[in-house]
Order: structure tokens, then sequence, then C-alpha cells
């Protein structure tokens, strides 16, 4: 494809999406209206997202494969020419595989949306918040100058708020507002940082700071130390890396499924992406003082994560399956850190493809438990799994088994995408770059080993908990029986609230606690076979993803040579 | 120049300095429909009393128009005849940016104002002519290049702004706002002209450019301290019309108590002369004594950020008139980041290019401001009481009117979608930093982030939406963490605004199956509005518009 029409589509994918959330709140033209003004803007967003989907997709085939580490579909245009601020685009094998996962995650969502809209006010401007979203979050990845990264990155910020506390569900308000504080004041001090670069370099151009550093530094090492602290405490928090991470748990529990799947699909790649893009290659000297803190705090997230979910499954424990996921991605995106930190080629190749794997994943991970949640009322944990177990496999067994199909391949078991990407990542620290002190990133490596075991532990026994269990007819004699002891236990221990301590009168217990579920809907199939084919093909075939990224990281390390 | 220089060529032209009509156009123009208005005023029956808005709405359209044939070149007037090159008027492309902001300032006030003349049976005839005058004086300032044209022009900016702000006769805040606002501001102004009358003690001039020059080299060095006293104490009067942090203490009750576009006039147009004065009289005037002003600046212009955004923070959203406290608060602080590119031409090789930034920064400050103050007009025709909880809901009533104000202050907060506040921000930044006032910006930069607090609450209230009375109901736990809002409204006025005003009855009731219509918003105001938006969209857009003035000489 020639030059004219890649830039073309790179451009459309972020104006597209704009026209669209403004079309969405237009009134439906003629013709267009379908069966109701609701239905109508549903699926124009399932169009525009579609549309993007597809250039998306003609923009990956019209890549040049064979020099992923060239800049490429770049447009360059001065905006502000007092500020020295241009319009610069471009994708790389980086960006690139970001950018398509992004507009397959928002299609997905907003196909899911057309047949199951979240409770709130009216779709229209739910998808015009979404399309925003999505603008957003394709710029942040596409853009090419520091000023206009940041506006992209705080772009994102208005409707995932809405989202958040519009559509969300209890405590949306002040999981919103702590969402949003958390991440514009982390954004605030980022863009001190982008300025220093920026006032100290002459420019604000990524590509241009990206080649002009490393072996021919222009920052000196104070600025650049000052830049990368600044800047790495902004994306710390969207990443998020602990102790900065405690926005997320809330977040993601308060938001609707879509909300949710975005914020962990694609909002924290955009923290990760950050550190490869800017924080790497344009001030590699601050970068290296500060690896080791970042993988030291990384390592912590990996085990905090995985406690915080242990902690949350246990039995009794009242943990939310949604908040259970979301600390999982603290201890995901804790080894995507990890990666980074090593500052090696395989460190950093395998941080992207942990980001690649984390989004496919755990956005399978909350569409189905938002699914679950539509089918229960409910995401408790002990509520849903009752005494034995919520037993999915009996009562819907191809949702029962999508879902261990995506708690396996969380946990990274080899052959699934969930694998590659942690397994580079501890590689990477195992043997960091030459300057890192290699007996500290063997600890941290430990930790993070240890960290999988956890997480394996974990996921498992959510799979026990929520896919497994007595059938209503198997076990029922047995589940009386159960249910008798722990009714006392539970009453001898002051224990009370617990919405499904039900009658202990002797009657089937499941009967009414645990109501017929249906398995998959159509739609549903529609919207999660993608995500599920793509973590096999990823899990399989690892070198489609890695030969993409590897030459532009090798670029980025090597001071653009 | 003008026929006027042949018909002055006569023996008493040692005496009768030249006069460029053309470039006085816009401060004349604006005086002379003052004048139209107060004398049509006597023969207008009541009824026909509005025409004298439209006639005052179009005279500024005129006046602004009369910019454009000044675009070209440098035109001075009133210049010593023996000396051509020391002139009382100037005007350069600073004069004309900034009268440029004033008149459009000036314009949308009185587009502001038609209904709330109306509205609040204001005297037309006094407010159109005192507003009018109050303009052309602030149309004169940037103009004036000597110190006794400046205290004239600052004079006439302020004295009809006195009566303006007590003109709600019935209204006893009114009266007492304008008794403050008067007395701090003749204080001010007297220590000014003591200010002056030690300069011209000093130099034996009050023409800028010879002020200027005298003080490089004073022909006598005991003078010295006359001088700088002189110097110090002229930038006490400005700093007032500024309202910087110590002259502050006015502006809340005086905006409260002013009618409200008054209040909008004067949080822009009212600072754009105190920022245009302390321009010509520190880098026109006093160069030389850079190292006096600049740190007095730069001190003042931290302490005016640091005073006015901690007060907004602290303002309690409950309390009647809380949004114009608000806001007043708001533009104390926003004066802080106003002067600190002046606080930084003191230091700065090239001072008339570092001026650029605040020139810039006001320009985008004025239509983000008014556009606020514009809303908050909107919403006090039906809440008189204007507190920001009153606020609440606004988007699920007036999508349009919410949008825009949470556009305005998104960029008075500095954030996207108000892109242009977030570059005007940076340019006052970059200012700071290349002046080598690091201390300066980080201090800018932590007052950035209070800001954006209250900024931020108050437009999340906007789209608190009409579900919050179904969310109480269903999710006490989420209401009581959140608002302090609708609990304690109703015990405080609620009995007393629902007899009086029908349009706050929804508020206090349960959820309400049906939301009665809003009332039709006025065309003016709408329109106020309009032009706010799209001003502010257009320099979102294209921020070059204003920021170009940052990065090129203006005076």
């Amino acid at each position: 494809m020639n030059h004219t029409a890649m830039q073309i589509l790179l451009a459309a994918l972020i104006v597209l999406p704009l026209l669209g959330a403004a079309g969405a709140l237009l009134p439906a033209p003629p013709g267009l209206r379908g069966r109701g003004p609701d239905q109508a803007v549903l699926r124009h967003g399932v169009t525009v997202t579609g549309v993007v989907l597809a250039a998306a997709v003609a923009l990956a085939i019209g890549f040049d494969h064979d020099h992923p580490a060239r800049m490429q579909a770049t447009t360059d245009i001065s905006w502000i020419p007092a500020l020295d601020i241009r319009i610069h685009l471009g994708v790389d094998g980086i960006s690139l595989p970001l950018v398509v996962l992004t507009a397959l995650l928002t299609f997905l969502c907003a196909l899911y949306s057309y047949f199951k809209m979240p409770a709130g006010p009216s779709p229209k401007a739910f998808v015009a918040l979404l399309l925003l979203l999505e603008s957003g979050t394709l710029a942040t990845f596409a853009v090419l100058d520091l000023v206009l990264f940041f506006l992209a990155f705080e772009m994102v910020l208005i409707p995932m708020y809405f989202l958040i506390a519009r559509w969300g569900g209890t405590q949306k308000q002040a999981a919103a507002w702590k969402f949003i504080l958390y991440t514009l004041l982390g954004s605030v001090v980022m863009l001190l940082g982008l300025l220093l670069i920026g006032v100290k370099s002459g420019t604000f151009d990524m590509v241009a700071l990206a080649t002009d550093n490393g072996p021919k530094s222009q920052l000196s090492h104070t600025v650049q130390l000052v830049a990368v602290l600044a800047i790495g405490i902004g994306l710390a928090v969207k990443s998020p890396l602990w102790p900065l991470h405690s926005w997320l748990p809330d977040a993601h529990t308060a938001a609707p499924t879509v909300g949710s799947v975005l914020l962990a699909g694609v909002l924290l790649k955009m923290g990760t992406y950050g550190f490869v893009r800017i924080a790497l290659p344009i001030a590699p000297e601050g970068m290296h003082t500060f690896a080791p803190y970042l993988a030291a705090l990384a390592a912590v997230g990996i085990i905090y994560g995985s406690l915080a979910c242990l902690a949350l499954v246990r039995k009794g424990a009242k943990g939310d399956l949604k908040r259970l996921i979301a600390y999982s991605s603290v201890g995901h995106m804790g080894f995507v850190l990890l990666g980074i930190a090593s500052m090696t080629p395989t460190g950093v190749n395998g941080a992207l493809f942990a980001n690649i794997a984390h989004g496919l994943i755990t956005g399978l991970l909350f569409f189905l438990v938002g699914a679950l949640k539509d089918r229960y009322g409910s995401t408790d944990i002990d509520t849903l799994a009752g005494a034995t177990g919520a037993a999915l496999y009996g009562k819907a067994p191809r949702f029962g088994g999508l879902l261990a199909f995506a708690a396996v391949a969380s946990l990274g078991i080899p052959g699934l995408a969930g694998f590659w990407g942690e397994m580079l990542a501890m590689f990477g620290a195992f043997r960091p770059t030459a300057g890192l002190s290699r007996p500290a990133f063997l600890t941290f490596m430990v930790l993070a080993g240890i960290g999988t075991l956890l997480t394996a532990a974990y996921l498992l026994l959510v799979v026990r908990r929520i896919c497994m269990g007595g059938t209503p007819d198997v076990a029922e004699s047995t589940a009386a029986v159960e249910e008798g002891t722990a009714t006392d236990a539970e009453a001898t221990a002051g224990h009370q609230g617990a919405p499904d301590t039900r009658p202990a009168t002797g009657r089937p217990a499941d009967a009414p606690r645990l109501p017929v579920i249906p398995d998959l809907a159509r739609y549903e199939y529609a919207a999660w076979t993608p995500l599920a084919v793509l973590t096999v093909l990823a899990g399989l075939w690892p070198a489609a993803l890695i030969g993409l990224t590897d030459p532009a990281v090798q670029q980025l390390l090597g001071g653009g040579k | 120049m003008s026929p006027m220089t042949s018909l002055a060529a006569d023996p008493v032209a040692s005496l009768v300095q030249s006069v460029d009509w053309l470039a006085i156009a816009p401060p004349a123009l604006t005086a002379a429909v003052a004048l139209v208005v107060l004398v049509a005023d006597l023969f207008l029956p009541a009824a026909r009393k509005p025409l004298l808005g439209w006639i005052a709405v179009a005279g500024l359209a005129v006046a602004a128009l009369s910019l454009l044939p000044l675009l070209n070149g440098d035109r001075r007037t009133f210049c010593l005849t023996g000396h051509p090159d020391v002139c009382s008027y100037a005007a350069d492309p600073f004069a004309l940016v900034i009268q440029f902001l004033v008149i459009a300032g000036a314009l949308l006030t009185a587009l502001l104002s038609i209904d709330t003349v109306k509205d609040h049976g204001l005297p037309a005839g006094e407010y159109w002519f005192l507003l009018l005058s109050s303009a052309a004086g602030a149309a004169l300032l940037p103009a004036s290049r000597d110190l006794a044209t400046l205290v004239i022009a600052l004079e006439v900016a302020s004295l009809p702004a006195f009566a303006l702000v007590g003109l709600r006769r019935d209204d006893r805040l009114s009266s007492e706002a304008a008794l403050k606002f008067f007395l701090s501001s003749v204080a001010a102004t007297a220590v000014m002209l003591l200010g002056v009358s030690f300069l011209y003690a000093a130099t034996g001039s009050l023409h800028l450019s010879r002020v200027a020059h005298t003080l490089s080299a004073l022909p006598d060095p005991r003078l010295a301290t006359l001088a700088s006293a002189g110097v110090a104490l002229t930038l006490v009067g400005f700093a007032f019309k500024t309202a910087a942090v110590p002259f502050h203490f006015w502006v809340p009750d005086t905006y409260v108590g002013a009618p409200l576009p008054i209040a909008a006039y004067l949080s822009v147009v009212g600072k754009a002369v105190g920022f245009s004065g302390l321009i010509l009289v520190t880098v026109k005037g006093f160069p030389s004594y850079a190292d006096v002003w600049g740190p007095a600046l730069a001190v003042l212009a931290a302490l005016t950020m640091t005073v006015g955004n901690v007060a907004a923070l602290r303002q309690n959203p409950d309390r009647a008139h809380s949004a114009v406290r608000l806001l007043a608060w708001s533009s104390v602080g926003q004066a802080g980041y106003l002067l600190v590119p002046i606080a930084a031409a003191g230091y700065a090789d090239d001072p008339a290019h570092a001026i650029g930034s605040t020139v810039a920064y006001a320009l985008m400050y004025a239509a983000v401001n008014l556009g606020a103050f514009a809303v908050a007009a909107l919403v006090a025709r039906t809440r008189p009481a204007n507190r920001i909880t009153d606020y609440r809901g606004l988007y699920a009533q007036r999508p349009l009117a919410a949008l825009a104000l949470g556009f305005f202050l998104l960029c008075l907060a500095g954030l996207p979608p108000g892109v242009i506040g977030l570059f005007a921000k940076v340019t006052v930044f970059s200012a700071a930093v290349d002046a080598g006032l690091g201390w300066l910006a980080v201090i800018m930069a932590v007052n950035v982030v209070i800001a954006l607090y209250y900024y931020l609450r108050w437009t999340a209230v906007l789209f608190h939406g009409v579900t919050e009375h179904a969310e109480t109901a269903d999710a006490p736990a989420a209401a009581t963490g959140h608002g302090p809002a609708a609990g304690p409204r109703i015990p405080t006025d609620g009995g007393r605004r629902t007899a009086t005003d029908p349009a706050t009855a929804p508020d206090t009731g349960a959820p309400q199956p049906v939301r009665p219509q809003p009332a039709r918003i006025p065309a003016p105001l709408s329109a106020a509005i309009a032009l706010a938006t799209l001003l502010g969209i257009a320099l979102s857009g294209a921020p070059q518009l204003v920021l170009r003035f940052a990065s090129g000489a203006l005076l």
C-alpha cells in the first residue's frame, strides 16, 4: 500500500471515532432509525468501531513487516509554531499491535453493548463516550509528539470518568472521582516532566528525541533524572505500579463491564507504552538510575496483587470477583514493568508481549465476570459459590469452560498467550542490561516466579469455586448437610449479613439460590471468540508478535541506531 | 499622516499637537457612543429603553471594527511638536491586541447585560453610559504612553465601575460592595499618584520613553531613592486593578455585590487594565529598574496565585453566591499566572518578548472567563442564590449550557479538551523557566494542581444527573459519602426559595416523573455563551491564533 493511503488510514483511526462521537449525539438520519433511537445509536457505535477496526486491520496489513523498526504511515504537520508542537503521527512495530488491540477491544465492547447495554442513562452518551475513549486511546499509541501524547493521554480520562460515574455499579461516584484524581495528579506531574524534556532539548518530537539520545546524549544527567521521575510517576499511576495502584480495584469494581474491559485491556497499556516509548529511549540514563526501583516496586506489585487475590478468593472473605481480576491486573502489569525495568531487548519484548496478552485475557475475563454478574446479579464469590461452588461446568458448561480457559490463560500456562510475555520478562530480569545490579534483579525474578505460583493458586481456586461444585441434583443431599454445618459455623462466628445464608430449613437449597442460568448467548460467542482465538494464536505463534516488536525495541534501546 | 497635520502647520504649531483620528478611533468611538446613549436615554420612552443596549452593542462592534485599519503599521499621535518621537498615544500591536480584548470583552458583557438590565430594573441609560465610558477608558489605557494619560485612563476605566457595582439600588450588598471597591481603589490611586509625582520630580518628564531614558542615567544620583520609591508606588495602583495579593480583598465581595455582568466585566476588562498598565510602566517606563520590579512582581505573582487558589479551594459550595465567589477567587489566582511573564520580563534580556505570554494568556482567559460568567448568569435567572450546588444536574436540564460551562472550567483549569488553557499555561510556564525563575514555575505548577481540584469538582457537579435522586434512594452509602449537597440545602432556605421561585421546586421533591421544561434562554445571553464557546473551541483547535503573541515582540 502506498504511503498516502497509510497516512489516511492512520489519521482516520483517530478522526473517525471523533466524528462518530459527534454523530452519536445527533439524531439518526432517516433510513437509519432502526427500531428506536437507542437501538439506532448502539448500532451506530458498532458500525463506527467496526470501520475503525477494519482500518486498523488494513493498516496492519499495509504495514511493511520487513522494517518494523521504521516509523510508518507518518504524518508531520506544524500545529502550534509558537511552541513548536507538531501533529506527528506514525506507527512502528511497538505501537501497531496496541493500535489493533484497541480497535478490536473497542469493537467487541460496542458489539457487546449493542445486545447488553449497561443500566444507566441514555445509550447516546454512552456510545459517544465510548468512541471518544477509542479516539483518545488510539491517538495515544499513534502520536509522536510529547505534548500530543499528553493531550491524548488526558483525553481518555473524561470519557472513562463518565462511563464509571454514570453507568457503573455501587460506589460509582466515589470510584470515578478517585480514578480521575489519581490519574490527573499523576499526569500533571508527567506533563512537567515532558515540558522539562521539551524545554531542555528544544523539541517535543519523540522520534528526534529518541535518535538524538542514547550514546550522543543531549539531555544532562540531572535533567534525565528529574524527567524520568516526573514522567515515571504519571505513567506508574496509569500502569499501575504498586503502591500507586489503589484507584484500580475501586474503578474496576464500580465500572460497567465494557468500562472494565477497556480499562484493563487498553488504558493500562498506555502507561507501559509510555515507559517504552518515552522513558527508555529519551532519557536512558535517568531510566537506568531508576530501573532497580521500578523493578523492585514491580516485583512487590506482583506478590501484592496475587496475595490480595488469594485473600479475596478465600471462603467467607466476601471477595468480589471483579475486584479479584483487578488485583490480578496489578500483578500482571508488574511483570510488564519488570520486563521494562530490565532494559534488555528480551525484557522489553516480553513486556510488550505481556501487554497484549493481558489485554486479550483480562479483557475476556472482565467480559465473563460481567456476564456472570448479569446472570446472578452479584459478583461476590461467596454468593456465587455458595457452599460447594457455583458449578458452572454443570449449569452452563460452555460458559464455565470459557471461564476456566481464561483463568488458565491468565495464570500463564505454556501454549497460551499469558506464558510468553511473563517468561520473557523474567528472562530479562535474569540478565538485566549492563550496569544494573544482577543480584538485585535475580531477587526480583525469584519474587516474580513466586508470584506466578501464587497467581496459579488463586486462579485455580477461582476455577474451583466458580466452575466446579455440586450440581443441584447430585449434590442436593450433601449440600443440605454441608449447609447445615456451614450456617451453624457462621452463626457461632457471629457472621451475619451474607445475603445467601438462606433458609436452613432443609428444602433444596439450590433452587432459590442458584437459578438456572443461560449458557453462552450468540452475541457472547461473537464478542468473546476473537479474544479466545487470539489468546491461543499468540500462545502458539508468539513469533508473529515478537518479530514485530523486536527490531523496534532493538532500535529504541540502541539509541536510534 | 492625516489632514490635521497640514492644518496644524501654522505659527501655533509649536503648541498644537497633531491628532491621528484613525489611530484613536477605538477609544474615541466607544466614548462617543457612550454620550449618544446618555443623550438618547433622555428622549426614549421607557418601553423603548432596551434599544439603548443594542446601540451600545452596535457601538462596541463598530469600535472593534475600527481596529482593522490600524493593523498595518505603528501609528503614533499626540507627539511633542519639538520631538516627534515622543508621543502620548501609540497604536502599536500591543495596544491593538489589548484594545481588541477590552472591546470584545465589553461587547460580551453588553450581551450579558441586556437581560440583566431588563430583569433587575437597572436604570438603562446610566448603565450603558457607565459601561461604555469604562470601556473607553480601558481601551485608552494600553495605548497611553505617558504617565498622566495612564492615570486618567485608569480612572476613566475605574470610576464608572464603582457606580456600576452599586447600581442595584435596592440591594444592601451592592452598595456595600461599591463602597468597599471605591475606598480601596481610591486609596490605591492616591498611592499611585504619589508615585507618579515622585517620578516626575526625579525625571522631569511624564512620557514613558523619556522617563525610561532619564531613569537609566539620573542627572543627580541623590534622586535614585526618590525614583525607586516612585517606581514601587506606581506599581501599586495597577497591582490593585489586577487584584494582585495583597490588594485583592475587595474582589469577592465586589463580585458578589455587583450585577453579574459587571462582575464578569471587572474580572476580565478590569484585569486587562491592570496588567496592561503594569506592562507599560515596567517594560516601557522603568526598564532600568528591572531589579526592583522583577523580584517584586515575582513575589506578588506567587502570592496572588497561591492565595487566590487556596481561597477558591476553601469555598463552601452550599454558601449563597458560592459560584460567583469561586469565580472571583479563581480570577485572583488567574491574575497570578498573568503576572508571571511580567515578572519574567524583569529577568529576561528581551522583556518585550516575555510579556507576549501574558497577552496570550489574557486573551484565552478573557474568552473562557466571560463564558463561565455567562453560564452563571443563565443559571442565576432561575436560581438567584447561585450556589455551586445549584449547578447539580445542569446537564440534564440544559445540556448545551452545561457542556459549555464544563468546557470553560476545563480551559481555566488547563485540561483537555480545554487545550488552549493548557497551552496558555505552558507558555506562561516556559516564560518563567526561560527567565530562570524556576521556583516560580514550581509554585505555579503546584497552583495549577490546586486549581484542578476545585474546577473539576464544579465540573463534576454539572453532570451529577437526574439519576441522583434515584441513586440516593437505592445507594445511600454512595450519597452520604458524596454530597453534602442534597441534604443541607433544604433547611437553609429551601422554604423561602420554593415560595418565591417555582423553578427551584423540583429540587426539593422526590424523584420527578416529569421535569419541567426549562425556561427559554434569552437570545442575547445565548449569543454571548455561543460566542465565548466558539472562541474557546476555535482557540483550542488553533492555539496559534493567540500563542503567536507569545513568540513575537509586541511592544
